[in-house]
């Protein structure tokens, strides 16, 4: 794999970046390029790429972080960010370990889609502009959104690290508006993988389809109900239950800093045994997995739930050492200009032994959430919010009406322990996570899952 | 002229050698520095510049764009290249055109020289003097998550094929944290924030106090009982939902549908006592400029006025598409995004009534503090919204217990027919974009809870 910067530069770099003392310093050099197009009232527009190449040099020292980043990854542009984040420190010179290059196979790309004519690119947004429209005259409104994006990464620190990723993902988007008299009802589906433009080739078009169908069946929906009730949450991007609920709770800063409800719960039972959770930046080709993380750690697999039990927080270099143990491979950055911290990468709830129509026919009262707009959670207090873009009442073990306007919201301890089933129909979604202002892609996955109970805020009166 | 101003006119030039018929370039050099604090130490320290260019180019009436960081002759050769491509790779559309050389009126005092002046450990003891005030308030005051400032100093060149040009400098600072409080088995988090042009526009004092209150009025928070009754939002809550509102008034999200404002200009939207005004030169306006991002000049906008619909925001697309005449609400987000039409400081215009006066006219209510869920718990199409919430009982006309755990819902222009009153003391707030409101009163809204 070609690196960015050279073995020498790297370490070039790091010796002046220790130039006046610290414990650890990194140079991560990154080259970004992308393109994206939408469609929108049948026109292709919004077409534009872009191409930004810099590094970011950090030198720890104590319990400080000392960080500077520069546009380009000329050898004088990286020394510079390196003077500049060596200039407050006052302490003497240390010395790098001498690097030492990693074996990384990036995660395979079959069609790069940088190598695909923009014109391929703008069909496939009139097929899926098509597809959408093709589900009836109700659908008034179709917007699609196509994005590539390629990050080509070296990172070098100076406990001797020397490695580098190479990483194209893929996305589509499908929004649309459904009209009816007076109703208008949105409904909106993703695609999107750690691949290149090969994953466009089975049939993108089921996406525009769901988005559109979405739309449709909430021209026929109730005003949500209001109150206590079991909810079952759908497979996919239902798992964003389980990425604000938890995920978060258990990256390690938050834990470090006493800003978690998961602080002080490790080993502890949290959940029914029926539970079993992971976080996976290895899963193949998958939207949230890379080779390596962006401090040059190897993904791994790291279940954070066995059996109910909390089994591991999720670490980056800097909470991992603080903590004595070793990095989860979970330090992530958006880019060069971010500093790396723990962040998830596909989060999910493995399978379990419940079929999704036993889990519904068991509730007398309550809600099925098939699936969300997005969610929130603020991981000291525990609080979260969901708003649901696809609900529907269930009445006597059946699913009845649509409902618009929910959203389901409670505390993460109590809706953890109220897990009572799992189902066996496990699939990932992609999502894209915010924290600290830097934004990162993430998988969600589980198959349906019950919450005995939760509460719904709707707008019924 | 500077650098950027050149570095802009090479990139037009370029484009147009390109073969492309039109071309805009936007040129961006941003210095900043970000501290960050935790338990009375630096943890840590950010310095960065970034310079970019982002260029657009039309071919008759298709547009594209590229945008990079290389700036030497063969960098923007690419990038005009790859602009020029782009355009060719997008659908006709008659309204697409370049904008035309508009007068614009300088607007001076947006660049604060206490940023340069103010070196690293000076804006570094403002950070651990915010934390600092926090954890002395209370001893139930455990914790502070981080405390944070930052600054950044932009400059903006622009040049067109069509004749615009400018350039300007603007300046920004903020310090915020999150304070962690707890009691009564339970953790509660508080924000305190402060927005300004330089370092010493901010009382880090007051900032710090502010995220502790937060936290400590939240100990012992439960869930109120569902009921529709009157809300008071604060300054931080208002500020989101005006945010929804300019986004519900952008002339783009209108014309094409999506937009519970769509068609109904002129008509009575709001009660008279809300209104709302963009207004891009607002001296104290965190987003103000002497022009928008397309190099229209920018200005003074009513949007509600006297309970009714009176404008929508245009940028040049939007407005050709209307017959009418851009009202400098073009914006990106720096030189990597494409022009769109959005919001520059909204302005809710306030009352007369201080927050006590405001809770006694609720009489029996809910202020609410805090919402969280607004990206997914608001249909922008039809201004329906379910968000979670946190906030006080309001009782007997004044704040009594506190609450959290429950949803806020209903339609956001049923909402603003129902606004009864406006708090008389406007604050400057970050959310919603950049947003000064006082606290509003709304007559009815409907509370999820137990």
């Amino acid at each position: 794999m070609t690196e960015l910067i050279d073995q020498s530069l790297a370490e070039r770099v790091l010796s002046r970046a220790l130039a006046n003392g610290g414990r650890f310093a990194e140079v991560f050099a990154e080259r970004r390029r992308g393109q994206s197009m939408s469609i929108d009232e049948r026109r292709i527009e919004a077409v534009q790429s872009g191409a930004e190449e810099g590094a970011g040099v950090r030198v720890v020292d104590g319990n400080t972080t000392y960080f500077a980043h520069v546009d380009g990854l000329d050898p004088a542009d990286l020394e510079r960010a390196a003077d500049e984040a060596a200039a407050a420190l006052r302490t003497e010179r240390r010395q790098p370990q001498p690097l030492q290059a990693q074996a990384v196979t990036p995660l395979p790309i079959e069609r790069p889609p940088e190598g695909v004519p923009a014109e391929r690119k703008a069909e496939l947004l009139r097929e899926l502009d098509e597809a959408a429209r093709g589900k009836g005259d109700e659908i008034a409104q179709v917007t699609a959104v196509y994005a590539e994006a390629r990050r080509q990464v070296t990172v070098a620190n100076s406990d001797g690290l020397f490695s580098g990723d190479d990483r194209t993902r893929t996305r589509i988007a499908v929004q649309t508006v459904a009209r009816r008299n007076g109703t208008v009802e949105t409904g909106a589906e993703t695609l999107g993988a750690h691949r290149g433009f090969e994953l466009l080739e089975d049939d993108p078009g089921q996406i525009a389809e769901q988005a559109a169908a979405k739309s449709l069946t909430l021209l026929d929906a109730v005003p949500a109900p209001s109150g206590s009730m079991p909810v079952v949450v759908g497979g996919g991007f239902g798992g964003v239950l389980f990425h604000e609920m938890t995920g978060h709770g258990l990256e390690a800063d938050h834990i470090q800093k006493g800003a978690s409800v998961y602080v002080g719960t490790l080993g502890e039972q949290v959940a029914q045994p029926l539970l079993n959770a992971y976080d996976d930046g290895r899963l193949p080709n998958e939207w949230g997995s890379d080779a390596i993380d962006d401090e040059g750690q190897p993904t791994q697999k790291t279940q954070v739930i066995e059996e109910g039990r909390l089994t591991s927080y999720l670490y980056d270099h800097l909470t991992a050492e603080r903590d004595g143990v070793a990095s989860t491979g979970n330090g992530r950055r958006e880019t060069f200009r971010h500093l790396p911290i723990p962040r998830m990468t596909n989060t999910y709830i493995a399978p379990g032994d419940s079929s999704p129509e036993e889990m519904i026919a068991e509730v007398q009262r309550g809600f099925y959430a098939v699936s969300f707009g997005g969610g929130q959670v603020d991981p000291a207090t525990g609080d979260f919010v969901f708003g649901v873009s696809e609900g529907y009442l269930i009445e006597g073990g059946k699913v009845t009406k649509p409902c618009r306007g929910a959203t389901l919201i409670g505390n993460c301890l109590d809706a953890l322990a109220a897990i009572d089933a799992v189902g066996d129909d496990f699939f990932m979604k992609t999502g894209i996570c915010g924290k600290g202002g830097q934004k990162v892609p993430v998988g969600t996955g589980q198959g349906h899952v019950r919450v005995g109970t939760m509460t719904v805020g709707g707008t019924e009166r | 002229m500077s650098d950027l101003s050149a570095v802009a006119r090479r990139a037009v030039e370029a484009t147009v050698g390109a073969g492309a018929s039109d071309a805009e370039a936007y040129v961006s050099r941003e210095g900043g520095r970000t501290v960050r604090v935790h338990a009375g130490e630096v943890e840590s320290l950010e310095a960065a510049t970034q310079t970019g260019v982002g260029v657009r180019a039309w071919h008759g009436h298709r547009v594209g764009y590229a945008y990079g960081t290389d700036l030497s002759d063969d960098g923007v050769r690419e990038i005009a290249g790859r602009a020029s491509e782009a355009a060719a790779a997008a659908d006709e559309d008659e309204f697409a055109a370049p904008p035309q050389p508009a007068e614009v009126e300088a607007l001076p005092g947006l660049s604060d020289p206490s940023i340069a002046e103010w070196d690293t450990s000076r804006v570094a003891d403002l950070a651990l003097t915010v934390e600092r005030t926090a954890l002395e308030s209370d001893p139930r005051l455990v914790g502070v998550e981080v405390a944070v400032y930052a600054d950044a100093d932009e400059q903006v060149a622009i040049a067109s094929s069509a004749g615009v040009a400018g350039e300007y400098e603007a300046s920004s600072a903020y310090a915020y944290l999150s304070a962690l409080a707890e009691g009564e088995g339970a953790r509660e988090t508080g924000l305190g924030f402060g927005l300004a042009r330089g370092p010493r526009g901010l009382d880090p004092e007051a900032i710090g106090a502010e995220g502790a209150q937060r936290a400590l009025s939240m100990i012992g928070a439960g869930k109120p009982a569902s009921r529709s009754c009157p809300v008071v939002l604060d300054e931080t809550v208002a500020a989101s939902f005006a945010g929804l509102i300019g986004g519900g008034l952008s002339a783009k999200a209108v014309q094409r549908g999506r937009s519970p404002f769509a068609g109904r200009l002129e008509e009575e939207v709001a009660s008279e006592v809300f209104a709302l005004f963009d207004d891009g030169r607002d001296p104290e306006g965190p987003d103000s400029a002497p022009f928008d991002a397309e190099g229209m000049p920018r200005r003074r906008t009513a949007l509600i006025e006297g309970g009714r619909l009176r404008s929508y925001l245009f940028d040049t697309y939007t407005a050709n598409r209307e017959g009418t005449s851009s009202t400098g609400s073009a914006s990106r987000q720096g030189y990597r995004s494409l022009p769109s039409v959005s919001t520059s400081n909204l302005v809710v215009a306030p009352g007369a009534l201080s927050l006590e006066q405001l809770l006694a006219e609720a009489g029996e209510g809910v202020y609410v503090t805090d919402v969280a869920g607004l990206h997914s718990g608001v249909n922008p199409v039809t201004g329906v919204f379910s968000v979670g919430a946190s906030g006080r009982i309001i009782r007997d006309g004044a704040l009594a217990e506190p609450v959290r755990e429950f949803t806020i819902a209903g339609e956001l222009v049923a909402m603003l027919s129902v606004v009864s009153a406006a708090g008389a003391e406007p604050r400057w707030v970050p959310f919603g974009g950049s947003v000064s409101t006082p606290p509003l009163l709304v007559a009815e809204m409907a509370i999820s809870g137990s």
